[in-house]
């Protein structure tokens, strides 16, 4: 697996402000569609307008009740790489007992919620696979709460359309209301039966096993109900929003 | 023996599809090499300036833009191919033995290349193609949402299989492509008809 590469893209991409501009403009296909690729602000215009486009189909795609493969203990991939777009030792460290988790948007009960709160919740455990954007996946074990028990429990809106999650290390992403609502879809607080490691996300990932792998966000602090797409971090750089599996 | 008119070889319609298939092909092919590299699963990486994108997400807008091009210019061919007797007539049939026999002609060059009618091997070969583009999308579409197609990741083998299926597909679209292009320069008189339609008038003697 290729984490060092990962890494390598991300840390280059990081200083880019123009993610898709350049995009076309290194190949040959002017030479093709003898269009005019000076403009490169128009290439990238037309690329996003057709991610977009993609967003929509994958939404219609998406079945509601359609699960994601569950695996057997056997299967779990061991040791399950960490991931992320700095190095691990970088990785945040989260004090449990201090931690909130912040509640906004179109919430009736916004109080934080404490990780001992969340444990008091039902737990259901998951053996699911991770699919990374770059083409290798890999399978775990997660436990946690249902996200759609846990946006009733606080009184969500559910017709709203998204729900933005930010993170401890700066990171953010998306996450529409359908895939929210999706069984398999949960506030993972323990990984193979043990609290949730730092490197994978302590002391809370949002798993989604219809999602690629960056869709699944660790060290969330603050959870936002919204009628607004907020974007992400890597949806910002141009990633597909909806990255649906 | 008089001058043969002009005839038309490749209607407009499959000349169209032809070059929006070339540049679509182009597009995710150089995307998807891009799109290999970031986890290589064989011991190399293609060269990055012979990929389109510059990074990964550039690379997968353009995979997942040009696909609709690709999908929807081969839809359009297989259906109007079946449908008006084209695929019947220009790719069928193919005898193994046709095809034995036409091989041995070509490795001591006596293969006649005719316009618009092709030989055993030709048939062959752009059947093959065909199906390499449609293996291509079918895979394409499974690694895309292996979830909402569950039943076709299935079927072939599970993910990291289906990675492989469709990586194999694409070296047979390339590999196809290496060999009409060589096949193009050996023989140049066939590349007129697919851009004006029209084969060069036959001389009489």
């Amino acid at each position: 697996m290729s984490h060092s590469t990962f890494h390598r893209i991300a840390q280059q991409r990081l200083g880019r402000r123009n993610l898709l501009v350049k995009t076309l403009s290194r190949g040959s296909l002017a030479l093709l569609s003898g269009c005019n690729l000076e403009d490169d602000d128009g290439v990238d215009k037309f690329l996003f307008a057709i991610s977009r486009f993609n967003d929509r189909v994958q939404a219609a795609l998406f079945a509601k009740d359609r699960l994601a493969p569950t695996f057997a203990a056997a299967d779990i991939t061991d040791p399950f790489p960490f991931n992320a777009y700095y190095e691990e030792a970088k990785a945040p460290e989260i004090d449990g007992a201090t931690w909130r988790l912040e509640l906004a948007g179109r919430i009736e009960k916004k109080d934080p919620w404490l990780l001992t709160d969340l444990e008091a919740l039902p737990q259901v455990t998951q053996i699911t696979r991770h699919v990374c954007i770059e083409g290798w996946s890999a399978i775990g074990e997660w436990s946690g709460v249902p996200m759609r028990l846990f946006l009733e429990r606080i009184g969500a809106d559910l017709r709203a359309p998204f729900i933005a999650i930010r993170c401890a290390d700066g990171y953010s992403s998306s996450l529409d209301m359908a895939t929210a609502l999706h069984p398999q879809t949960q506030i993972a607080l323990r990984f193979r039966g043990s609290t949730l490691p730092r490197r994978y996300g302590f002391p809370i990932k949002i798993r989604i096993p219809t999602k690629l792998g960056f869709k699944n966000p660790k060290y969330v602090t603050a959870l936002e109900v919204t009628n607004i797409d907020p974007g992400g971090f890597w949806e910002n750089y141009g990633y597909n929003r909806f990255s649906g599996l | 023996m008089a001058a043969e008119p002009a005839r038309v070889i490749h209607s407009s319609l499959v000349r169209a599809t032809h070059w929006i298939n070339v540049f679509a092909m182009v597009c995710m092919v150089g995307s998807g090499w891009r799109i290999y590299n970031a986890s290589p699963f064989l011991p190399f990486t293609f060269p990055a300036k012979l990929t389109l994108g510059d990074w990964l997400g550039g690379a997968l807008a353009i995979h997942f833009a040009a696909m609709w091009l690709l999908a929807g210019n081969f839809a359009v061919y297989a259906v109007w191919s079946w449908r008006s007797g084209h695929f019947r007539r220009r790719f069928l049939p193919v005898r193994a033995h046709d095809v034995g026999a036409d091989i041995v002609r070509a490795v001591t060059f006596r293969l006649p290349h005719a316009n618009g009618n092709y030989n055993a091997v030709q048939k062959l070969l752009y059947l093959l193609a065909m199906a390499g583009v449609a293996g291509a999308i079918v895979s394409g579409v499974t690694l895309w949402k292996p979830v909402q197609f569950r039943p076709l990741e299935f079927a072939m083998g599970g993910y990291d299989t289906v990675r492989r299926v469709h990586f194999a597909a694409m070296s047979g679209i390339v590999l196809f492509a290496l060999i009409h292009v060589a096949m193009v320069a050996v023989v140049p008189s066939t590349l007129r008809p697919m851009l004006t339609g029209g084969a060069p008038t036959r001389r009489g003697g």
